[in-house]
Order: C-alpha cells, then sequence, then structure tokens
C-alpha cells in the first residue's frame, strides 16, 4: 500500500488519530490509552499485517515524553510509524511484547534509560546499568557529577 | 699537597644506608636467570571486551604471531594465566568483574592495559555515565599501549616492554 | 523470572556463562538453568560494554557522531559509519557525487567479507576446530592492508563523512583489489572443503536451533539468522541505496531454520559480495569524492531515519532534530539487539556444546548491542 492509501485505511479504522504531515513515512499519532486496541488491529487486520517492529524509542521532551514505534509488514513492504505522548511525572503505557516478541528487550531497555513504565511486561527490569543504579540515564535533567565529566 | 682539614674530619655519612636485599652473586645469578624464564612464557588471558580484542586476535594470527614471543597459550581461566591483557573499555558493570579476575590470578602476574579506553576512558572520556576512565582505577597496570586500536606491531612492542621490565626485576 | 546462581527448587542447576568466556565473543553474560545437560533456559544479561553512546551523541556535532558508530559493530564499520553518513545526507538534501558512491559500496563490500571471514573462523573455533582461526585471519590480513592504504586505518576507520568520502582511493585501489578477487575466489573452495562437508561439523549444525520464519519476525530477528529461516529481509534488495539497485547480485536465502542453514546463507554471502566487488571494481566513475557543504552541519528540526545492511542485519539510525548543531536524541537500531532476543527460543532443550553452536551462528557483537 502507498503512503496515502495507508492513510485513508488507518482513517476509517481509528476515527481518533492525528496524521502527521511531510515525513517520509505515514505518521500516526494516538492516545496513549489506545495503544492496545491500536497495536492488535494493525496486526491482525487483512490488508495491513504489521508484524514487524523494528524500532522502539522513547524521547524526553522535557515536557512530556513520546513512545516511536516503527512498524513495517514482510508481505505488503509498507512502514507505519505509530507516535503516543506519555505524562512526564508518570510515563506508563501498556506492553505489546505479546504481540511483537522483540518488543520484550526494547520495553526494558527504555525503561532502564528512560523510567517509561510498561504495563503488562513479563519481566520489567533494568538491562544495562546495574540493577542498584538510581536515576534514569537518557533523560535531558539526568545529573551525574561522580560519573560524567562534561566537555 | 696536604689534605685541606674538611677532608679528614670524620664526618657521618650523607644520607641513609640501606642494606640490601640478595646475598650476593649466587642469588641474583639465579634471580637473572628466573626473571629470564617468567619472561619469556606469559600466558595471557583471554579478556577483550571491544574493538581491542579484534586486534589482540590479529596479534594471535599468522601475520603478527605473539607466540614466537612466548605468548604461545592462551588460557581462558585466570588461575593458569600470567598476563591480563584489557583489551575494550571498562564500563562500571564490569569493573567487579576485573578485578575478580585479577584476584584470581597467581603471583606474580602482569597488567597490559591496551588502547586508549583502558588507558583512561579513550574516545569515551567525555559525558558518559558508565564509562570507568581507565583501568587503572580498577586494578594496577603494568604497560600502557596507546593507539585506537593499537596496530598488531603496538601491542608487540608493549609485550616486548613488558618482558624487559619483567627482565630488569623491576615488576 | 530473576535466577540466583545455585540450585533451584526443582533440582536444576543454575550456571554462569561468561561474562569471560571464550565463546561468548565478548562480553555476554548468559545465565542457564539446566536439568543435567539440557538447557531449560537461556537469560541473557548486558550492559558490560555500555558505553552510553547515545547519550555522548547527544553533545557530539553531526560530523563528530560518527567516529562512535565505527566502535559499536566494530567488524561492519564501514557499514555503521555509511549508515549514519546517510541519514544525515537525508537531513540536509546533500546530492553525493557518482563516484563517491560506488567507492562506499565497494568499502562495504570489502567490511562485509572481512566480517564474514572472521566469523567463519571464530564460529570453527568455537565448535572445535582451531585451524580456520588461522586461514581466516590470514585471508583478512589482505583486506586490512587494502583498508589501511586508502584509509589509514585497520579497524575503525572513519572514512564515510555526510556528502562523500574523506580522502580519494589510492592509486593501487583497483590492482590491489583485482588481485585479492582472484586470490580470494579459491579460498573460499577451500573454506568449503576444509568445514562445510565435514562430517562432525555437519552433525554438530543439522538440526540444532531451529527458527521458525513467524519467530523470526516476531522477535525481530534480521541478516543471516532471519535469512536462514526463508524470511526475505535484505536491506540492500527491498530499499536499495547508492548503487545497490543496478547491481546483479542475489538475495541469499535457506530454508533449513537451523544452525547449518544460516551458515549456508553466509558462506553464500560471501561469494556474492565477491560478485558484487568484480561488477564494481572497473567502473568507478571519474569526478569528486565528497560533494561540498558547509563547514558546521545543522540538520532541519524533524526526524531522519536511515537503514543499511550490516553483516548481521539491518541497521537503522534515527536522528531526532530541533534545529541545533548537536542531535535532540540519536536512536542506533542495531540488529544484534534483536537477533539476541531469539536465543532463549532457539536454544531450550539443546545442550551446552549445541548452544555454543547457536550462538556462533547468531554471529554477535556485544557491543553492537549494548551500545
Amino acid at each position: 500500500m502507498s503512503k496515502e492509501e495507508l492513510k485513508i485505511r488507518l482513517a476509517e479504522l481509528f476515527p481518533a488519530a492525528v496524521f502527521e504531515e511531510g515525513a517520509e513515512w505515514t505518521t500516526v499519532a494516538i492516545d496513549a490509552a489506545g495503544w492496545e486496541g491500536f497495536a492488535r488491529e494493525v496486526r491482525r487486520a487483512e490488508g495491513l499485517e504489521f508484524d514487524y517492529l523494528f524500532c522502539v524509542t522513547a524521547v524526553d521532551w522535557k515536557t512530556h515524553f513520546t513512545m516511536v514505534y516503527h512498524l513495517t509488514s514482510t508481505l505488503y513492504r509498507h512502514v507505519l510509524v505509530v507516535k503516543a505522548k506519555l505524562d512526564h511525572e508518570q510515563p506508563v503505557i501498556r506492553t505489546v511484547s505479546d504481540i511483537w516478541r522483540t518488543a520484550e528487550f526494547h520495553e526494558r531497555e527504555a525503561y532502564d534509560l528512560m523510567g517509561v513504565v510498561f504495563t503488562g511486561h513479563p519481566d520489567l527490569r533494568r538491562l544495562f546499568m546495574t540493577d542498584e543504579w538510581k536515576g534514569w540515564p537518557l533523560r535531558k535533567d539526568y545529573e551525574d557529577p561522580v560519573n560524567m565529566i562534561k566537555l | 699537597m696536604d689534605v685541606s682539614p674538611q677532608h679528614t674530619d670524620n664526618k657521618p655519612f650523607p644520607g641513609e644506608v640501606h642494606p640490601t636485599a640478595g646475598g650476593g652473586i649466587l642469588v641474583t645469578k639465579l634471580d637473572e636467570v628466573i626473571n629470564w624464564a617468567r619472561s619469556n612464557s606469559l600466558w595471557p588471558l583471554v579478556f577483550g571486551t571491544s574493538c581491542c580484542a579484534i586486534e589482540m586476535m590479529s596479534t594471535a594470527a599468522p601475520k603478527y604471531d605473539w607466540s614466537r614471543f612466548g605468548f604461545e597459550v592462551a588460557r581462558a581461566t585466570p588461575r593458569q594465566a600470567d598476563v591480563i591483557i584489557i583489551a575494550g573499555t571498562i564500563v562500571n558493570k564490569m569493573a567487579p568483574v576485573l578485578k575478580r579476575l585479577y584476584d584470581q590470578m597467581a603471583d606474580p602476574k602482569y597488567v597490559i592495559a591496551m588502547g586508549a579506553c583502558a588507558t583512561s576512558g579513550g574516545p569515551f572520556f567525555y559525558n558518559t555515565y558508565s564509562v570507568v576512565k581507565g583501568a587503572d582505577h580498577v586494578i594496577p597496570v603494568d604497560v600502557y599501549v596507546a593507539g585506537c586500536p593499537p596496530r598488531p606491531e603496538a601491542l608487540l612492542h608493549a609485550l616486548i616492554t613488558l618482558q624487559e621490565k619483567i627482565k630488569r626485576g623491576a615488576s | 523470572m530473576i535466577e540466583e546462581v545455585g540450585t533451584t527448587a526443582e533440582g536444576d542447576l543454575v550456571i554462569n556463562v561468561g561474562p569471560q568466556h571464550p565463546s561468548t565473543h565478548g562480553v555476554l553474560h548468559l545465565v542457564i538453568t539446566l536439568n543435567g545437560e539440557t538447557i531449560k533456559k537461556v537469560e541473557p544479561h548486558l550492559g558490560y560494554i555500555h558505553r552510553s553512546i547515545e547519550k555522548m551523541c547527544e553533545s557530539l556535532s553531526y560530523r563528530q557522531f560518527i567516529y562512535v558508530t565505527s566502535r559499536m559493530d566494530y567488524l561492519s564499520s564501514h557499514i555503521n559509519n555509511h549508515g549514519c553518513a546517510l541519514c544525515v545526507e537525508k537531513g540536509m538534501q546533500i546530492e553525493v557525487p557518482a563516484r563517491a558512491k560506488v567507492i562506499r559500496v565497494l568499502m562495504d563490500e570489502l567490511t562485509r567479507l572481512a566480517s564474514h571471514q572472521l566469523w567463519w573462523g571464530a564460529m570453527a573455533m568455537d565448535v572445535g576446530a582451531l585451524t580456520p582461526f588461522f586461514h581466516a585471519f590470514r585471508e583478512r590480513e589482505s583486506i586490512n592492508d587494502i583498508m589501511e592504504e586508502t584509509c589509514g586505518a585497520r579497524l575503525t576507520m572513519n572514512y564515510m563523512v555526510p556528502g562523500g568520502v574523506m580522502v580519494d582511493i589510492h592509486p593501487n585501489f583497483q590492482k590491489r583489489v583485482k588481485e585479492f578477487i582472484q586470490f580470494f575466489r579459491g579460498k573460499i573452495d577451500e573454506y568449503d572443503e576444509l568445514v562445510t562437508g565435514n562430517v562432525i561439523f555437519k552433525s554438530r549444525m543439522k538440526g540444532v536451533g531451529y527458527l521458525s520464519p513467524e519467530s523470526a519476525v516476531s522477535y525481530g530477528c534480521t541478516g543471516p539468522t532471519a535469512r536462514g529461516s526463508g524470511v526475505s529481509c535484505d536491506v540492500r534488495k527491498l530499499y536499495p541505496y547508492e548503487v545497490y539497485g543496478q547491481l546483479q547480485f542475489e538475495e541469499v536465502t535457506a530454508s533449513g531454520g537451523d544452525c547449518f542453514a544460516r551458515y549456508m546463507v553466509r558462506m553464500r554471502e560471501m561469494r556474492q559480495s565477491l560478485s558484487i566487488i568484480e561488477q564494481l571494481i572497473d567502473i568507478i566513475p571519474e569526478g569528486e569524492f565528497q560533494a561540498k557543504t558547509k563547514a558546521v552541519l545543522k540538520l532541519p528540526k524533524g526526524e531522519f531515519y536511515s537503514r543499511v545492511e550490516t553483516a548481521r542485519g539491518e541497521f537503522g539510525v534515527y536522528i531526532i532534530s530541533e534545529g541545533a548543531t548537536t542531535p535532540y536524541r540519536i536512536k542506533f537500531r542495531s540488529p544484534g539487539f534483536s537477533n539476541l532476543s531469539a536465543l532463549d527460543h532457539m536454544a531450550r532443550g539443546h545442550k551446552i556444546g549445541d548452544l555454543v553452536a547457536i550462538m556462533g551462528t547468531l554471529d554477535l557483537v556485544i557491543p553492537d548491542i549494548d551500545r
């Protein structure tokens, strides 16, 4: 499906979704609460079948967080970018590790480095840092005078 | 010619006199033989964390062969190794593991810090929260090798320097 | 859940493999739950080489952050640099001259060959054959010499820059590469004779570590790991970049799904790389090797994603820029991270020796996973 057809199809399935213009791939911003339903739908729907989640990113915008999911389909080869906005004090979103198994490790990394909590994750704990590490290193307000030497 | 008075007075010897260890010519010769034997058969420990490990493997490979210098057998267990070549960056999570490996090695043991990361943190010095800025924060290092990664010839030079250090008895 | 080393309530043994172990290819710590010698669960513990690269890149300029990716997957260092340069060029709308494109593809394929050579040597060493290690490194030195003449370094060369390549190729480059192609063609046949047909090797690889195509896609595997299960995912074919769209080469897949299939995929990929180099080496176009760009690059506000095919799979660079001279957020989508998550699925029910064979065919480079 081309970018335009994909946009039309998604708009009729999810009327509440907001599309971003001017990006290379179809980009849609959804509400974090509806993420599970959206994910299951795009995974199963006829003609969409996004079975390949290839990039999960957490971005700290200082006033809020954004989770960015890059999806593609091995059958139709179209790409979809999904963004979900999260609260800065309590970033919580449902996990998708039961839909795409690759999300298990990606979400652990987002939890470890950014502090985003994924409800329903089978094993949410730190991945890269030691278990006793305090703080979320990749956040913009992370201060670590002991370890970080600033240029 | 008369010797001036200041030279004939018996003043106390300036400085301090330390009795040196050793029992004369026999033991020092034995020491030399032991040091020669030690330096020519150092067995390295298989320990490479990142990119420098590939250059270390290239040094073990046929073109820059290090077994001509005695580093024939690379042991995987620290109990049987003599020298640990820290090839790669040491991060906070790895530092206790490195210390434990060093403690498990039997004396006499030597350490070579290979590459910029093991020497001082290297390219990961600024703005990183997890890198230990130099392996000598964790264990004492004998020889440092510069480079990112150092060429195999540079690593061979470091090994020869270590061998000379051992022969001098300075370790 | 989290297992402590010791004996569990059911009498299973929990042991550590690594982080210092000859077969973990870097610092990978596996906690294995065993029943006798049969594996019940494998749990990778990462972070022993986590160098906070993504945080560091937020304070480096767009020309500076490329050197760091060389050190991530150091066996495909050119290809990683290429991915970063493509992303910056996409953002700044820079047009790369034809000569630079061809040089970049040549360097990429040479790197892929070098990486597969090392993989072959190290994997054979893991399953017990020590001789191929020396063969592989001897041939790898030829490629290192060619790279050193042009780029100045053997392992982490910072050769690709936004706009093209840093310096022009050495006058000897074409001659040496042609000699290398003649030399190496015979060597791949030697590799097949030495290892591939060996009865012991085959019985250690066939039927071990089965990964079904649906699992491969669900776990996000790319590269030879997924192609060994029949999933077609070569970025050079699906989303062609540089001159790959005009070249004649096949995407190598195998349908076995086991270790032997992944092994054969990589061996055939080496031959494909040789044929790509042969197609290009005589027709390097004349012209500039680097497009004229401003000294200080500032990407416009927005997001840019570029993907390249490294020797391990798909490497993605995702830059979110706010219009400054440094990126706001960079995310590196590394192939090893997803390939590793399939290890538990593949290794259950096998023995420890099979685990080593599976890890060898996954071709993990741990700094790539930990970033």
